[in-house]
């Protein structure tokens, strides 16, 4: 039983992953209508970010943790700036083509530059170490990922759901011209958000650097199943994300115990079903 | 008028046939590299294998002498149907006569049957599976560097001698995982060890925390890591995250290069014991050749076992070609002359090919560096113990090989 215990806070310690790279990736397709399949690689972005802060610089994780996302989050603005404004009145289809060859890019070019292996990337210290809680060893730095991305989970719902400028964006993605005439900067306020989403794959992609190798395809493998979280909790829906998220991350945690042969494609089974049941996803709008 | 144009047509084929059975002894080689160009085993093989086969073509002689030898490399995406497509393809259109490295035992095995059918050469040093020298040896092939008995009964032994008597298995689930944990399994049960359990996992797994949190549960004195590259690397990684080495149980990474050891850093690294048949600071020639590859490296990345296996092995395959004085396009003919040929370079020293086409030289055990035992970039590892290459390898008569007479 103990050892069920302690599969499950490793499920929540993963959800808590699904869910930060699922939160971006449906802040901007629920506000943006864009499918974007950049979302790995700017998660390694960040990563490397963080490495590149600890090694050029000698700035520390703390650093990295605030800078990267700052860092990245400009950096997806100009993309959206120059890239994918001009296809914004086009299918969807489009965006999903242009985001995916702008990953296989950056990856490219991360592998050439870096090799497979990746770069060691250490635990800070005030994190390291763990607490024996009696069924299992939790190192501190899982805590603080858990805890960290429930923050970042609520803090981002609560501006989108509650806050004006969340109504005003809300309201931007449903009507762009009406919005518009009440004087509101929408273009402007579209490249800020794809650029908030951007900066939530790259927090991402700090969070792991300690506990995943710091390497070109790390994105790569997470970003599909992120997008079969995305599916499961409803395109567009912000707190269905995060839901699922975390309720996936357990489930795989759980697979990993009975059956681990499964463990890699459970979440995709998962999703056939719900999508079977409820096409539009657990919370989604059926628009 | 029927009878003689009748005469002309067959004796113009039996002509163009006897021409073509006639063995064709001609000066140009393709060389076909079939890695891992992108993946988690990219940087044991690769694109430095690549570097590694050329190095190799340079340093035979034979383009001075007027040999025409190609170098091509491709990437199977670590999927046995993939290998395999570019295999045929490269044997029925791009006239390719060897091919060279193959990491992941689950691509080899299958590449293994198209060399076969197609009578090309296979020059396996990449791969891990025993089976390759075993019961799916053919007369084209010849494996090279390691497999897994070698490894089990190097770093296996080794570790249940010195006191590991239980062990908990993390194994990736396809070929050579499996093949690994059943080889250390028989090395552990024969030398008074138990397994108290395996988990599998799939290949390229990033988070590891469930499985070692099973393993932790087992109390075993040994987890067993059989699998490699970012696996293991990770594997190690968040043991050390979740205190597993503090805990008292050890780890045994049973296949360990030196670019995991870079990836992961002296720090997490140290202390791991393991085997390997080549590390480039081993003896003045295995320093001069890893310089030179090192130089052509983009990283600057000292040069894998493997990436050696793949220098050794074709610089053996051209000097089997010189002998026979031409490439007869013919594979089983050219590994026949390589076993008849003993083995001989800087970076492996003398050996033999047997006739179950295992190439067998001298293995060795390492220890991982401290951090304070380190001083120059890539001083890596300390030598524990040379295993002579008469013990290395599974004996002949073990393997059930068709081509070994029993």
């Amino acid at each position: 039983m103990a050892a069920l215990y302690g599969q499950l806070l490793i499920g929540l310690i993963n959800g808590a992953f699904y869910a930060l790279l699922s939160l971006g990736l449906a802040v901007i397709f629920g506000m943006l209508n864009i499918i974007n399949f950049a979302h790995g690689a700017f998660y390694m972005m960040g990563a490397f970010c963080a490495w590149f802060l600890l090694h050029r610089f000698g700035l520390n994780y703390w650093w990295a943790l605030a800078l990267c996302p700052l860092i990245m989050g400009l950096f997806g603005a100009l993309i959206e700036r120059t890239l994918l404004r001009w296809i914004s009145s086009l299918d969807h289809i489009y965006g999903l083509l242009l985001t995916f060859g702008l990953a296989l890019i950056i990856q490219g070019v991360f592998l050439n530059e870096f090799g497979s292996s990746g770069m060691p990337y250490g635990i800070p210290h005030a994190l390291s170490g763990g607490r024996n809680l009696g069924f299992m060893f939790l190192p501190n730095y899982r805590a603080w990922v858990i805890g960290f991305s429930i923050v970042v989970c609520f803090a981002t719902w609560f501006g989108i759901e509650r806050t004006r400028w969340g109504a005003y964006l809300r309201a931007a993605t449903e009507n762009p011209e009406l919005v518009r005439a009440f004087g509101i900067n929408v273009p402007r306020m579209i490249t800020l958000t794809y650029g908030f989403g951007v900066a939530l794959a790259a927090l991402a992609g700090v969070m792991a650097a300690p506990i995943d190798q710091v390497r070109p395809l790390m994105g790569a493998d997470f970003i599909i199943v992120v997008f079969a979280v995305v599916v499961v909790g409803g395109m567009g829906s912000i707190a269905g994300s995060i839901l699922a998220g975390f309720a996936l991350g357990v489930i795989e945690g759980l697979t990993k115990y009975f059956y681990p042969e499964a463990s890699s494609t459970i979440v995709f089974v998962v999703m056939a079903l719900v999508l079977l049941a409820r096409p539009a996803g657990l919370f989604g709008r059926t628009a | 008028m029927n009878r003689r144009r009748l005469f002309l047509t067959t004796g113009l084929f039996l002509a163009m046939a006897t021409s073509a059975w006639a063995a064709k002894l001609d000066k140009s080689v393709v060389i076909g590299n079939l890695s891992d160009q992108s993946g988690l085993y990219a940087d044991l093989g690769g694109p430095g294998s690549t570097i590694a086969a050329k190095m190799a073509v340079e340093d035979s002689g034979l383009t001075k002498q007027g040999w025409r030898i190609r170098v091509i490399a491709a990437d199977h995406l670590n999927k046995p149907d993939v290998g395999a497509n570019i295999a045929r393809k490269w044997f029925d259109e791009d006239k390719v006569d060897a091919i060279v490295d193959v990491p992941n035992s689950g691509v080899a095995l299958a590449v293994n049957q198209v060399v076969k059918e197609k009578n090309g050469v296979f020059l396996a040093s990449g791969a891990a599976s025993a089976d390759l020298t075993g019961k799916d040896c053919t007369p084209n092939t010849v494996h090279w560097t390691y497999d897994t008995w070698m490894l089990a009964h190097g770093t296996g032994r080794a570790i249940v001698k010195s006191g590991g008597k239980t062990w908990f298995f993390l194994t990736a689930d396809y070929a050579f995982g499996k093949a690994l944990q059943k080889d250390t399994t028989a090395v552990i049960k024969a030398n008074g060890g138990k397994v108290l359990g395996a988990v599998r996992h799939p290949l390229n797994t990033a988070d590891f925390s469930s499985y070692l949190l099973q393993a932790q549960a087992s109390k075993a004195q040994i987890i067993g890591l059989a699998n490699a590259g970012g696996d293991t690397t990770n594997a190690i990684k968040q043991a050390h995250e979740f205190g597993i080495t503090a805990g008292g149980q050890k780890l045994a990474a049973l296949l360990l290069f030196i670019s995991d050891v870079h990836a992961l850093g002296l720090k997490v690294a140290q202390g791991l014991e393991f085997t390997t048949t080549f590390y480039w600071d081993l003896n003045s020639g295995t320093r001069a050749f890893s310089k030179r590859f090192a130089a052509r490296m983009k990283s600057h990345a000292m040069p894998t076992m493997v990436q050696a296996g793949v220098y050794a092995s074709v610089l053996h395959y051209l000097k089997a070609l010189k002998a026979l004085g031409g490439n007869p396009h013919d594979g089983a003919k050219v590994v026949a002359e390589m076993k008849k040929l003993p083995t001989d370079d800087p970076l492996f020293g003398k050996g033999i090919i047997r006739a179950d086409g295992r190439a067998v030289h001298p293995a060795y055990l390492w220890r991982v560096k401290s951090p304070s035992e380190s001083k120059y970039p890539w001083d890596y590892f300390h030598l524990v113990s040379k295993i002579p290459a008469s013990k290395a390898f599974r004996p002949l008569n073990q393997g059930g090989c068709p081509l070994v007479q029993q």
